[in-house]
């Protein structure tokens, strides 16, 4: 037989919303078949009348008055659940810590928050990338459009649209750009300084503005382009746009221009543009000849050189950062096998490789490479090209692609040399060195040697210093630049011979 | 030269603009309550209008088909029940939504010749909307209750409280609503859910006029005691004015404001200013919520009625920050989120209304104006604060929550509305 029992608290109001949450607990309690706090008025009373949870003596409660009921399975469960009910009534609130933090779902939401705001980072799916991008040049916002997979024609469109209106838009595909020393996407911790970078290429920007960094020096503005501008349909729209906030920016006392190998009108044209400019510039068209050039604009073959180019500095003569004994070739093995993640990192690469006569493959072959499979023995792959990512997470921000590249590559006995990227910064894998540093380990001590450098500033979250250091714990040879990284492997064949 | 699609564009952006216009620019006052039969001359004998988007008694949930036979026998066309339900069945009644005839009602939302309505008249158009009279809490015939208690209430409410609140009101100028509305929002109401504040302040304004005219001391106490016993008593107030603020605005070409949305227990319907009176229709969704000792989830029907007309001009769900106990219902909610209900749905509107403001919002006004596209655009549907009926016929209210407008009825209405302006 079940039990009733009721407590009436006269003189107690609380709200309706908080009793029912309290019934529902009390309901849940082992034994108890039902349960309910209400405020006595009339119509209430018959709501606990009509699920048998009303005693007789609670009938003379009113408005004023709360009643906790419980009918269970036995007194002792009554009992409990009614300590319960008041436990739950005279705890201390412990309210909603933290500040609310509803986030904006809207561009127009977020410039209601933000009424100074005057950039707009684009991430979305790329059928919708160019409808936002519209939406936040039409509401007087540069456009940073991280979102790839955006046509051509809308590109163009957007682009000539921004101009218009005096506004520059980065991308689409733009990965990085530092704005007035703020990093955007995958950029690093760099000091604000006088060097302004433009770059249709993320990890170009990167390298640079991190070889800058560690020079000592800083970057005014760092802006992405995307990959297409310097095209002949693009026609470099936002290259020369970005020149032109450059050129007016007073804090900005040198400009460096990093592309793949543009189309020749377009070349032509930034550059006459570049020739009017009042300040010294660095171009950097990784994989092509060095064209005829202004006064004012040096030409440099790889990113390391256009940093040392920008800052006045060589390394030349600097001693080596870091000191990695270089184990020897073990016998029979001939070729270097690369695995970039940053795709501009691979051709740098390359650049280096030619420039020491020394033919080498790639999937993303620059002028004078090969294609992979046409039989050339040193193979540098762009791991960050569509056919590695589909489906899949970037191997900046996810390894497992590299992991796996990686893992063949050790076991491979035509392997002399391994030539990694190791690219640091926000938005990259936590520790990719760390990664790494396991994946070499599991293949034992039979296997090629590995050579790398680090992309990054010991500012950033991951600190290029702790990432050199885990490197070299791990046996892994590690090189000053990007650059030099690719020296050192073909020199290790050198010394082999 | 602008682009077809800027042009559109265009079109859209100043209709919208008028729209907003009518919104804040209407001035609700409650002037009368009389029969429905006088205030609209269209009904006829046999003729019953329900809440939500039409439908017929073949495919009414359980509480419509209660609130359906109550109301034949109510007014006579049946002698009981088990003859309405007959009659119902064999088609003889007339099953008009409230809508159609510048209506509004709750859950059920029975309108029919007999009973009584509020009469709102927005003085910035002219136009009237109708409303019956709150029946209380407990066994009522909005929540599909019909039992004999149901119907001596209604006709007590026909006889007696209904022309007396005529009388009291014809004497004076008329009530005011939007100011009322305005100071209930600083005293706890989103006036769906909430209606305490405006409730008590309508009975503070109305009692004396009742006094005057009413002699029957007795009666008199009843009606206070009525009213003032009913937390909800304003709830179908708020509705009368939010349909007599919305009917002005449901034909402004190119507008993709939403001038209705409602809900008849099976379906979800809403109109669109650029559309007219089409309706744009989907599966009604299940309320989360709280439940009434004996009761739960089991026992709750999909959700109902035309209330949803005031979170149409931005306040139940839309107005949250204001009675955050309300946000309470919410699976995870606490009140003091309640907040970000209210700043979501400024994702899904074009503007503020400046008199309608909420204290914790710093003053802002309640998001007003529900916009089609920013509500396709962003995923994002209103939040709606209502009750929960029994499934079943005749038994009544059994709990409250929250519930969500489905996403489909707005994405049919765009496509309708991209159709009309010659977007492909």
């Amino acid at each position: 037989m079940s039990k009733i029992v009721n407590r009436v608290c006269a003189g107690l109001f609380l709200d309706s919303v908080i009793l029912m949450q309290i019934s529902r607990s009390i309901t849940r309690l082992d034994g108890v078949e039902d349960a309910a706090l209400m405020i006595g008025t009339p119509s209430n009373l018959d709501l606990l009348d009509n699920a048998k949870l009303l005693a007789r003596a609670s009938r003379k409660a009113t408005g004023g008055d709360l009643i906790l009921a419980v009918r269970a399975r036995d007194e002792t469960a009554a009992a409990s659940a009614l300590a319960k009910a008041e436990i739950l009534l005279e705890r201390p609130t412990v309210g909603h810590t933290g500040t609310t933090t509803l986030r904006p779902r809207t561009l127009r939401s977020a410039q209601d928050i933000l009424p100074a705001a005057n950039l707009a980072l684009i991430s979305v799916p790329g059928d919708f990338a160019a409808a936002e991008a519209r939406k936040a040049l039409r509401a007087g916002l540069n456009v940073m459009l991280f979102s790839d997979n955006v046509s051509l024609s809308e590109e163009v469109s957007l682009k000539r649209e921004a101009v218009a209106a005096g506004l520059l838009v980065m991308g689409p595909d733009c990965g990085t750009a530092i704005i007035g020393g703020v990093p955007l996407a995958f950029a690093n911790q760099i000091p604000q300084g006088a060097i302004g970078i433009i770059g249709a290429s993320g990890t170009g920007i990167q390298e640079v503005s991190s070889l800058i960094a560690q020079a000592g020096y800083g970057v005014s503005h760092a802006l992405g382009v995307g990959g297409r501008d310097l095209s002949d349909p693009v026609g470099g729209i936002s290259t020369l746009a970005a020149l032109a906030m450059l050129e007016a920016d007073s804090a900005t006392r040198h400009i460096v221009l990093i592309s793949k190998p543009p189309s020749q009108s377009v070349a032509k044209r930034v550059i006459d543009t570049l020739a009017h400019s009042e300040k010294p510039c660095t171009v950097c068209f990784l994989g092509a000849d060095a064209p005829s050039l202004p006064d004012n604009v040096s030409f440099a073959r790889t990113l390391k050189a256009a940093a040392e180019l920008a800052t006045g500095r060589s390394s030349k003569n600097k001693r080596p950062e870091f000191k990695s004994v270089i184990p020897p070739v073990p016998p029979g093995r001939q070729r270097i096998h690369g695995l970039f993640c940053g795709g501009t990192l691979s051709s740098e690469a390359q650049v280096v490789f030619l420039d020491q006569g020394v033919s080498v493959a790639s999937n993303a072959p620059i002028p004078g490479a090969e294609a992979v499979g046409s039989g050339t023995s040193h193979v540098l792959i762009d791991l960050g090209s569509d056919e590695y990512t589909r489906g899949r997470p970037h191997p900046m921000i996810d390894p497992t692609v590299r992991d796996e590249e990686l893992t063949k590559a050790l076991a491979d006995p035509t392997i002399a040399v391994i030539l990694l990227d190791v690219v640091i910064g926000f938005g990259a894998h936590p520790d990719p060195a760390g990664t790494i540093v396991q994946v070499v380990a599991a293949a034992g001590t039979e296997r090629p040697i590995v050579v790398a450098s680090v992309t990054g500033t010991d500012d950033d979250p991951q600190d290029r210093r702790t990432q050199v250091a885990k490197l070299v714990d791990g046996g892994i040879v590690v090189a000053p630049t990007n650059a030099d990284a690719a020296k050192l492997a073909l020199s290790c064949l050198v010394r082999d011979d | 030269m602008m682009t077809t699609s800027e042009k559109v564009g265009s079109n859209i952006r100043k209709a919208n603009a008028e729209a907003i216009r009518r919104i804040l620019e209407a001035k609700p006052v409650l002037i009368d309550v009389v029969p429905a039969s006088e205030a609209i001359p269209a009904l006829q004998e046999g003729m019953i209008l329900h809440a939500g988007p039409p439908i017929d008694w073949g495919n009414m949930c359980g509480p419509m088909r209660g609130a359906v036979t109550g109301i034949a026998v109510f007014e006579g066309w049946a002698t009981d029940l088990a003859e309405a339900e007959q009659l119902a069945e064999s088609g003889a009644f007339s099953l008009n939504p409230n809508h159609d005839f510048g209506a509004v009602g709750p859950m059920t939302g029975m309108t029919t010749l007999s009973q009584p309505v509020l009469v709102v008249e927005n003085r910035a158009s002219g136009n009237h909307a109708f409303c019956t009279i709150n029946e209380g809490l407990g066994k009522v015939m909005r929540f599909g209750g019909n039992d004999a208690s149901v119907l001596k209430r209604l006709g007590w409410l026909r006889d007696t409280l209904g022309p007396a609140l005529g009388v009291a009101l014809r004497a004076g100028k008329g009530i005011e609503l939007k100011p009322l509305v305005a100071r209930g929002l600083t005293m706890g109401d989103e006036m769906h859910q909430r209606n305490l504040g405006c409730s008590s302040l309508l009975l503070r304004t109305l009692a004396p006029d009742l006094a005057r005219t009413v002699d029957d001391r007795t009666a008199l106490a009843e009606m206070l005691s009525f009213i003032g016993s009913n937390d909800q008593f304003f709830l179908n107030l708020a509705m009368a004015l939010g349909k007599a603020i919305m009917d002005p605005v449901c034909d402004i070409d190119c507008s993709s404001v939403v001038t209705a949305m409602t809900r008849n227990g099976t379906d979800f319907g809403i109109r669109v200013s650029g559309l007219g009176d089409e309706w744009f229709t989907a599966p009604v969704e299940m309320p989360e919520g709280l439940y009434f000792p004996g009761f739960s989830a089991d026992d709750a029907n999909p959700d109902m009625g035309d209330s949803t007309i005031v979170e149409t001009i931005g306040l139940g769900g839309f107005a949250m920050a204001a009675a955050p106990a309300v946000a309470g219902f919410v699976g995870a909610g606490t009140p003091s989120i309640a907040a970000d209900f209210t700043r979501t749905m400024g994702e899904i509107t074009l503007t503020q209304n400046p008199e309608w403001t909420i204290p914790a919002l710093d003053y802002q006004g309640v998001p007003t104006g529900i916009d089609i596209r920013l509500v396709v655009e962003t995923g994002i549907t209103p939040t709606i604060n209502t009750g929960i009926a029994h499934r079943k016929p005749g038994i009544g209210q059994v709990g409250a929550g929250v519930v969500k407008a489905p996403l489909a009825c707005f994405e049919l209405a765009l496509k309708a509305l991209a159709t009309r302006l010659g977007v492909r």
